[in-house]
């Protein structure tokens, strides 16, 4: 079973293809350069190299989210074409629990994070366990200085992801010797990773319907303003 | 050509606040045109919400596409290109279509063309009858207010555009100062079949010789009368005004095409976008044609606004021509037609 593993969701952007969660071949990249000029090159590249062709593919599996808004829009969409096109699973898997994969081997939690902008953190809490990840609490954006207070009494904690590094200062000050850090490729989410938590999703039946969206984690402004100008509650958090 | 020795063009068109996907035979006859159309989504908001939009188009985009299919009974192995909207239009609406065309060529192993949405528009009447070139287009939306000549298919030359508001946004800004539901080009219309086109407002003709528009004046006009009117403490007859506005817009609008008709010396005007549903504005540009002896193309109402059957049908002339685009191609928000 081939499946290819597609993730847009910051400005990395990283291919994978997996036969039987055996890595056939990764591209990543951190150019900062344009998702949607790139992802079909790279996912044309990758798989000419690796001599298959669109036939070959058995499911498609895509980081749904949260992250850049046009980043996931740009993946998702491809992944969900490129599935519906062959007719195969389309498998979204969270973005934050594809970065938290790296630090697998972790002995305490892990903290993926990406920068939500003012000062807040699309982040989650897991536990790495044999390899696998498993989330500990719900995924969420939130306040950085909040988030860091519910889980001070967590730890050691494993802070991963490139946006680290301008909250830095603020967890360090916050949890002192508890907070780590990832290192380079630690903080980059692998396709690979991600292609082999898709597995998993296939192994328990979870796949994307046809009208599957990406996990933005937030409403937007204009609906979140709406709703509170009607009286209902916007919201930071929805359903992971 | 497919085997049978037709041409199949799927088109997908996601500029704005419409997902849509159709299948085109032969660059005229129209075997299916999905529209899932966000107007209700936006409505709330009083305009298209672009952050909003984007999403909608991810949520709906390949049920649209297999809909599209089914409806022409068309399979993926039997379509000859795929054609998706490239711009101009909202990035990140566009983003999503551009994206899936790419995804599907990519899969399905189909050429691909990236289409012009104003070159679209214009096609939408060769879906009806076949345009006979050379001719002139007028293009008028909710974004562009354009004088189009086209020598033959696939060929643009672009002879007046707006300077400031398109026809339709004008419309829309007009409506809102006049407290009219979104969208408001149909509201005026309606409105000013109610009243008389008795106050004065000013036509902006520019230069003795130029083919281009400008609305932004009338626009300001309309709101120095409601603004005096207010401090005056009179009424305003709102029926009056639309309809004085509408007269003002469609005057421009009509000359201004039949100067340009002349001026190529051609016989033919093509009607197109959003805004030729207006009425008045239609039932102005086929009197005169008809007095001056010009052919004139007016698509039906439900090909006017954004569909992906003009986008099919103009993409298919460019497939034609073999002007493909690669896995490269992105989303151009200031596309130029020309
Ligand atoms: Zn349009």
């Amino acid at each position: 079973m081939k499946l290819l593993a597609i993730d847009t969701s910051t400005l990395v952007l990283g291919v994978a293809v997996l036969e039987n969660r055996r890595v056939l071949g990764e591209v990543t990249t951190n150019l900062h350069k344009n998702h949607s000029v790139r992802l079909m090159p790279t996912v044309n590249g990758l798989m000419k190299e690796l001599e298959l062709s669109p036939d070959d593919l058995d499911a498609v599996a895509v980081a749904a989210g949260p992250g850049s808004y046009t980043g996931i829009r740009i993946g998702f969409t491809t992944a969900k074409t490129l599935a519906w096109s062959r007719g195969i699973p389309l498998v979204p898997v969270s973005s934050l629990s594809a970065l938290a994969m790296n630090g697998s081997r972790y002995p305490g939690k892990v903290v993926p994070l990406f920068d939500a902008r003012r000062n807040r953190v699309y982040t989650g809490l897991f536990k790495g366990e044999g390899g696998r990840v498993s989330a500990v609490k719900k995924e969420r954006v939130m306040d950085i200085g909040a988030w860091l207070e519910e889980v001070s009494e967590e730890g050691p904690l494993l802070f991963l992801g490139e946006d680290v590094s301008r909250y830095r200062e603020t967890i360090s000050g916050a949890l002192g010797e508890r907070a780590e850090f990832g290192t380079l490729r630690e903080n980059v989410v692998s396709a690979a990773h991600l292609g082999t938590l898709a597995f998993s999703c296939l192994e328990r039946g979870d796949r994307g319907r046809t009208d599957a969206v990406p996990n933005y984690l937030q409403l937007t402004e204009a609906e979140a303003k709406w709703l509170s100008r009607n009286g209902g509650s916007a919201g930071g958090v929805s359903e992971a | 050509m497919n085997k049978k020795g037709s041409t199949l063009v799927l088109g997908i068109e996601t500029s704005c606040d419409e997902t849509s996907a159709a299948v085109v035979e032969n660059g005229e006859i129209l075997r299916s045109n999905v529209i899932s159309s966000q107007m209700e989504v936006h409505r709330k908001f009083g305009g298209v919400v672009p952050e909003v939009a984007s999403r909608r188009h991810v949520e709906r985009i390949t049920d649209v596409i297999q809909q599209a299919l089914d409806q022409a009974g068309v399979k993926q192995s039997e379509l000859s290109a795929l054609a998706v909207t490239q711009g101009p239009g909202l990035v990140g609406a566009l983003l999503i279509g551009v994206a899936a065309a790419k995804a599907m060529a990519f899969a399905a192993g189909l050429p691909l063309v990236g289409v012009h949405h104003i070159a679209g528009h214009i096609y939408a009447s060769h879906l009806v009858k076949p345009l006979r070139f050379p001719l002139v287009a007028l293009v008028v939306s909710g974004g562009h207010t354009e004088l189009i000549y086209m020598p033959g298919h696939n060929r643009f030359e672009r002879l007046g555009k707006t300077r400031d508001d398109a026809a339709g946004e004008a419309f829309d800004k007009v409506a809102r100062v006049l407290e009219l539901p979104y969208p408001g080009g149909p509201e005026i219309d309606r409105l000013a079949r109610e009243g008389r086109p008795s106050i004065d407002l000013p036509r902006a003709w520019l230069e003795p010789d130029s083919l281009d528009f400008s609305f932004s004046g009338l626009k300001s006009a309309v709101i120095n009368h409601l603004h005096n009117a207010k401090q005056r403490g009179t009424t305003v007859q709102r029926a009056d005004l639309a309809a004085s506005f509408q007269e003002s817009v469609v005057e421009v609008l009509t000359e201004k095409s039949i100067r340009a008709v002349k001026s190529k010396g051609v016989d033919h005007l093509v009607l197109a976008g959003g805004v030729s549903a207006n009425s008045a504005l239609r039932s102005a540009l086929s009197e005169r044609c008809r007095k001056e002896g010009i052919r004139l193309s007016v698509p039906p109402i439900e090909l006017c606004t954004d569909n992906a059957a003009m986008i099919a049908a103009a993409g298919t002339f460019r497939y034609l021509d073999r002007e493909f685009a690669g896995l490269d191609m992105n989303a151009e928000p200031n596309l130029k037609l020309v």
